[in-house]
């Protein structure tokens, strides 16, 4: 197929219908090829839970639930002994729960109202460096975001591992994934809604407050559960605030374990070593569970 | 024009030597003069990008919200600027309605009815609510449709349907105006003529000023008609005599499909 310009021919053949053969077979290729990774990821993600249900699920009782963390003396007896080791990781779990909702505490209204603050001031000059700067703190080592918040809380503040610096770090890794959600959930809002309300009347907080955060609230909630589930894995910098404790703590000024804490204590203990595939297990689904919850979320707005 | 505007029995608005700028020089609408008549239809028409949407939209001072928009002029409601409301006021002296509905999703047809109250944290009575739900839907004629069904969201609803959900928000409020930026664009003929048999109803209560692309809707519904070309008022007129006698060429050309 030759284009004739300016008595230039110009040869467009390209795949004309009668290569339709050779074309299939390319399609057939290429889907094959498409199928054939997937199907490795797929197998992937079915095997490493797999595993975990396998070796893990004997150990998950209620006292798994409500019972701390055995030390090792009663878990080389129970070894000894043949039966199964007693105690649960309730320390671990009431410390994660309580580290990851004071860090939300503090996390999501910092993150809403930058969120928001970029929306609204998206195009000044100013909005792209806090975008910068948010950005580099996203990808700032975990552990080193560990190192620091030891020397502000542990050393000044709470001269002791703590809570409460367990908290700040988690927070501050949670802060940039809200930050960059919630901006992106309003942008979501037609500007023709923001009109309607303005139209009526509305001074413009209100259009914020009434119009804009309740449209897109799916967006901002989904956005805040996934910065959860990022922070309830974190070991590295939990090692350099929390450290760890035998028993439950209330006490935001002293160390408390988390479960993440106690897969890496089991793991370093030859007689515990065979807790570490529940508790993994036990993050896994909960973890499974947030991702889940939030793509429901996302699906009902759809609706 | 200024003849024109010198027989308008009982004006409501008027624009006085208006001018629109989005950049520095770049006027979108130039130097126009018009006064509105109460309890009439007046339609502005124009080809695309003739300044009539510009025009409408800063009757009820929507470029408060877009700071690199610049007016210069005056519009005077009842002889009181514009300018010296508050906002919240005038917005709800002049109500408006868009071209594509847009009820709020997150709300109910009842509560989207409301949405000017609720929004502003206007406390009213569950009577109050009731009667006033009530009555702009009647308005509407969308009552007998949504009655039993006042609690769905406003979005289940089909597109004529949701816009006049929208002029009933805008009702609410009684407003004195209500400006319609091309409102039937987005629909079928028969949602169509529902909202032009509604507007004819409306105007014995309210003044309308509605931006048309359709000329024949303009010659359907209005009294008086504007013809906008590239930002300048070229003529003002009642309806049937701008039709019929065009006293401008380019309104001639506009209405005689030579360009537009």
């Amino acid at each position: 197929m030759d284009l004739i310009y300016n008595n230039i021919k110009i040869n467009a053949a390209g795949t004309l219908p009668d290569q339709s053969a050779k074309r299939k077979t390319k399609d057939h290729l290429f889907l094959t090829l498409v199928i054939f990774f997937s199907a490795i990821t797929i197998s992937l993600v079915l095997l490493i839970i797999g595993t975990l249900v396998m070796k893990g699920y004997h150990q998950i009782n209620w006292a798994f639930f409500t019972q701390i963390a055995p030390d090792t003396f009663q878990a080389m007896m129970a070894k000894i002994s043949g039966k199964v080791i007693p105690g649960g990781i309730a320390n671990g779990i009431t410390g994660s729960v309580y580290l990851v909702f004071l860090s939300s505490v503090i996390a999501i209204p910092f993150g809403l109202l930058i969120g928001i603050f970029l929306y609204e001031n998206g195009n000044k000059r100013y909005a792209g460096f806090i975008r910068d700067i948010t950005d580099v703190l996203q990808g700032i080592p975990s552990i080193v975001i560990g190192i620091i918040i030891y020397l502000w809380v542990v050393v000044h503040i709470t001269h002791s591992y703590s809570i409460l610096a367990g908290s700040v770090s988690l927070a501050i890794m949670m802060l940039p994934l809200i930050i960059r959600s919630t901006e992106e959930s309003l942008k979501m809002v037609p500007d023709t809604l923001k009109e309607a309300a303005i139209a009526l009347g509305t001074p413009y907080y209100k259009v914020i407050l009434r119009v804009l955060i309740p449209t897109s609230f799916s967006g901002l909630i989904t956005g805040i559960l996934l910065a959860i589930s990022r922070v309830l894995g974190e070991t590295a910098p939990l090692m350099l605030t929390t450290l760890g404790n035998p028993v439950i703590n209330w006490d935001v000024t002293k160390p408390v374990s988390a479960v993440p804490l106690l897969v890496w204590q089991f793991y370093n203990d030859p007689n515990m070593v065979d807790l570490i595939w529940s508790s993994t297990l036990f993050l896994m689904g909960f973890v499974l569970l947030l991702n889940l919850t939030s793509k429901w979320i996302a699906s009902k707005q759809q609706n | 024009m200024n003849e024109f505007n010198s027989t308008i029995s009982s004006p409501i608005l008027s624009i006085e030597n208006l001018c629109i700028a989005y950049e520095q020089g770049k006027l979108a609408v130039k130097e126009v003069t018009a006064t509105v008549e109460k309890n009439s239809i007046t339609a502005i028409m124009g080809p695309s990008g003739c300044g009539k949407t510009t025009l409408l939209r800063a009757i009820n001072r929507m470029y408060d919200l877009y700071p690199n928009i610049t007016t210069k002029g005056q519009i005077k409601l009842f002889n009181e600027s514009i300018y010296d409301m508050s906002t919240i006021k005038l917005r709800r002296k002049i109500g408006m309605v868009f071209q594509r509905p847009n009820p709020f999703p997150t709300l109910s047809i009842y509560d989207n009815v409301l949405a000017g109250f609720k929004l502003n944290g206007i406390h009213l009575k569950r009577s109050e609510r009731d009667e006033i739900v009530e009555t702009s839907l009647h308005d509407v004629t969308l009552w007998n449709e949504v009655k039993d069904s006042l609690h769905k969201k406003g979005t289940f609803l089909s597109g004529g349907q949701q816009q006049r959900l929208c002029v009933a928000r805008a009702l609410a409020f009684k407003p004195d105006i209500i400006l319609l930026d091309e409102p039937t664009s987005a629909l079928d003929p028969v949602a169509t003529s529902k909202i032009e048999d509604l507007l004819v109803n409306l105007k014995k209560q309210y003044t309308i000023i509605l931006v048309t692309h359709n000329m024949t809707q303009a010659a359907r519904i209005s009294d008086n008609s504007m013809f906008m070309y590239l930002g300048e008022l070229i003529e003002y007129e009642k309806t049937k005599t701008i039709f019929t006698n065009p006293k401008d060429s380019r309104t001639e050309g506009y209405l005689t499909g030579k360009f537009g």
